[in-house]
């Protein structure tokens, strides 16, 4: 059992630094937030990250939404890209916050194809961080339901 | 055309910049980074030009409109010069005089004249590489013709200002021959002329009239105005100026030499705006200097002054609120030093004699002497108290924020409202400190939470103030309950979250929560403005852009009723009150709230923007445990 538990928490440490060389996820943002999780708040880092998934979901949709008008009200749609951006930042997801800061510019510019590419970049970078996260999420799981801990941070 | 250029120049170099900010975020070797940094500095300064150039063709078109607002010289001194030490990165000491005769309360174009020094302050410390820095401001007699030349260029296009909430009426001098007269009149010295209804007639410039000539429609019918020069040099222990390079130096683009602009940047458009700005306002901009040992750059300036505010007998709600203690230290204190330290800012203020009684309970490490000293030996006892202090920043702090990220500003040492905590100070050399006014009478309901905003003062008892006996005897009790309270530790500092992304605000809150506090939370500039309208706050956490109201826009609002001591900018920005004790909440936060903008690094909301607008210090986006950590540390410990 113990193996188990041993092979699991090498899996999700590998994981982690995969997604943190591969740039998903930026180590000292993310372990900030590992850190706020303790007893008083257990479940911390999958209470912020699944909020953040539901503000991506809207905010991705609202940018849409926004794209489809017409005119295309842009300062509407740099204020939706704005926060993404603050909020990819604050859970460490630095591709969605690149891509992000990118889209940036050309609400700026009034460049409806840029726009429109990195709205189609964002909903690929998202899934992706999405995928990694809730498979970091199922091995922790896992790992208390074998009856391990996570590594403390 | 040129502000059409100017943006369409911006917006693809910002382009740039940000493309750079991003590339700044991947992984870079030392040798792209360096390249990079200079992409970005490059950006960053030819973006500063621009926005220069826009600056200074509104004011020589003479489209800029002058604001006539009242507001306390005192304060703004001291906000440019700790504004200025929060980013100083030499050894420089900052010192600011205010004389007494300088009245309280002044109206004029606070902004520009804010801008003007901050312009001035920014060079002085440019060229300055040890000893200090200053501003001395002072009331000077109407100057001479000359110089009375730069209001005849005010014309009456400048008319159309409004005042502070009274509606503008247009009391224009009929005959222009009468105005005339009146610039060469020199009827603008004395209060008691300009009291009396036809001259003061005569005195009043086409562009302010807040006076009666008809003696109604005033919300005080007995007030008028009257015009005091105020002198304001900025002076440094700098590099100073060759004389050849003087006579271009106001000049625009103009820089002292190639190598001065390569070694120190700057888009040379500084000056030349400070100039036309000055002028704009009916004063004059000069220099005086010499190379290897300084500079002082002097401008007078005309400013109306309320007459019913001036005098202390007067029962109108000014002069109430000036004898209430609350706001009596933040008028009446005339010197204001900041020393940088290794360790930290040290930022100490003569003023009241009222305080003088608080000084036996205070001053632990004091002697007697201290408290006794006459009211006309200030400076001798000031530089004492000084020195004293100066051992000011206490090593237990220090050692625990020792910066270590390439940060920004906060983390500097010199940052000067962070050391001022008197009970921290108080523990570790029993001696004063200084800090903020000393919250008293009406504050004392929020002594425990601002007890580390004390001051140390000495008595100055001269003109212009309220008696300080009247004060003092009525302060007394409350003071020394007060006092009891400035050796704690405040409880529970009030700690002010403003922030739209509810991510951020949720690892925020609990960073926050596991530094050890509680906060609240508002969700943009106006529910913000509202909250510290209605409790001060001892630390606010400002996001920049925020939908309703932006974090620069709120701050300014802020430091308008702190400078101002009213909530009138608010007002028209479009925020009431919601509560009916105007008065009390009034007395409650004058004092300087820390402001901290949260910034997400872009162009927009540069650390220029933040300082210009009030703030303290900036922490990027995202906000780490670190960065809240240093910040708390800064400014409630």
């Amino acid at each position: 059992m113990t193996m188990d538990v041993t092979q699991l928490q090498r899996r999700l440490r590998d994981h982690e630094a995969t997604l943190f060389q591969q740039g998903y996820l930026d180590d000292d943002q993310f372990s900030q937030l590992q850190k706020l999780q303790d007893d008083s708040s257990p479940d911390f880092v999958i209470e912020v990250v699944t909020m953040f998934f539901d503000d991506s979901e809207n905010l991705l949709k609202s940018m849409a939404r926004a794209m489809e008008m017409v005119p295309v009200d842009f300062k509407q749609l740099d204020a939706h890209v704005h926060q993404y951006k603050g909020s990819s930042a604050s859970i460490g997801a630095i591709r969605v916050k690149n891509v992000c800061a990118t889209f940036k510019d050309f609400c700026d510019a009034k460049n409806l194809d840029g726009c429109v590419r990195c709205l189609q970049q964002l909903q690929h970078e998202y899934s992706q961080v999405k995928t990694h996260l809730q498979y970091l999420f199922r091995l922790q799981q896992e790992i208390k339901a074998a009856g391990g801990s996570m590594h403390a941070h | 055309m040129l502000a059409t250029m100017s943006h369409e120049i911006r917006s693809p170099l910002s382009g740039v910049v940000s493309m750079a900010e991003v590339l700044s975020t991947t992984k870079l070797d030392k040798e792209q980074r360096q390249l990079l940094d200079v992409m970005l500095s490059s950006g960053d300064l030819v973006l500063q030009l621009i926005n220069d150039i826009l600056d200074l063709s509104k004011a020589e078109s003479g489209v800029m409109r002058l604001e006539a607002t009242k507001f306390r010289p005192r304060e703004v001194v001291k906000h440019v010069l700790q504004t200025a030490a929060a980013s100083l990165q030499k050894i420089l000491t900052l010192e600011g005089h205010v004389a007494d005769d300088v009245p309280i309360e002044v109206i004029g174009d606070v902004l520009r004249i804010r801008q003007i020094l901050t312009n001035l302050i920014s060079n002085a410390i440019k060229f300055t590489h040890e000893g200090k820095i200053g501003i001395n401001l002072y009331v000077v007699p109407e100057p001479t013709i000359e110089k009375v030349e730069g209001i005849q260029r005010m014309t009456p296009n400048q008319a159309t200002i409004s005042v502070n909430g009274v509606k503008e009426e247009k009391y224009l001098p009929t005959p222009q021959s009468g105005s005339d007269r009146n610039l060469h009149g020199g009827c603008q010295k004395h209060d008691d002329h300009c009291n009396q209804n036809h001259a003061f007639n005569e005195c009043s410039s086409p562009v302010k009239s807040e006076c009666s000539m008809n003696g109604d429609t005033e919300e005080q019918p007995h007030s008028t105005e009257t015009t005091v020069w105020i002198r304001c040099d900025v002076y440094d222990t700098g590099i100073g100026i060759p004389e050849n390079a003087i006579p271009t130096l106001f000049k625009r683009y103009m820089q002292v030499s190639v190598g001065h602009a390569r070694k120190y940047g700057g888009t040379g458009l500084g000056l030349a705006i400070c100039k036309q700005l000055v002028e704009l306002m009916g004063g004059h901009l000069t220099v005086s200097s010499k190379e290897h040992q300084g500079s002082t750059f002097t401008f007078i300036l005309p400013y109306k002054v309320s007459i019913a505010c001036d005098n202390s007998d007067d029962p109108d709600e000014l002069s109430d609120v000036e004898n209430n203690d609350a706001t009596y230290d933040d008028t009446i204190e005339g010197f204001f030093q900041f020393q940088p330290h290794t360790l930290g800012a040290l930022f100490s203020s003569n003023g009241a004699s009222r305080t003088q009684k608080l000084l036996p309970h205070k001053l632990s490490g004091f002697s007697e002497s201290l408290c006794s000293f006459p009211s006309d030996d200030i400076m001798s006892k000031g530089t004492c108290l000084v020195d004293d202090a100066s051992s000011v920043i206490d090593a237990l702090e220090m050692s625990e924020s020792t910066s270590s990220s390439g940060h920004i500003p906060e983390t500097k040492k010199e940052n000067l409202l962070s050391k001022d905590k008197q009970h921290h100070a108080w523990s570790l050399n029993g001696g004063a400190n200084s800090s903020e006014p000393m919250v008293t009478n009406g504050e004392m309901a929020e002594a425990t939470r601002s007890s580390e905003l004390q001051q140390t003062f000495q008595g100055q008892g001269k003109a212009n103030k309220p008696t300080p006996c009247v004060t003092s005897s009525s302060s007394s009790s409350s003071s020394s309950s007060g006092l009891s309270e400035v050796t704690k530790f405040p409880l529970k500092p009030r700690i002010l979250l403003v922030e739209d992304n509810k991510i951020n605000v949720m690892v925020t809150q609990s960073m926050m929560k596991q530094l050890g506090h509680s906060i609240d939370v508002v969700n943009n500039g106006v529910e913000a403005v509202r909250a510290v309208q209605h409790c001060a706050y001892d630390l606010v956490l400002m996001d920049v852009c925020m939908p309703v109201m932006n974090g620069l826009q709120a701050t300014k609002l802020i430091r308008s009723f702190e400078e101002t001591g009213n909530w009138d900018a608010a007002r028209n920005a479009g925020i009431e009150r919601s509560t009916d004790s105007d008065y009390e909440c009034s007395i409650t936060s004058t004092k300087r709230i820390p402001i901290v903008a949260m910034t997400a690094n872009a162009l927009s909301e540069s650390a220029e923007e933040c300082f210009a607008s009030g703030m303290d210090s900036f922490v990027s986006k995202p906000v780490t445990f670190q960065k809240l950590k240093e910040c708390i540390e800064q400014y409630l410990w």
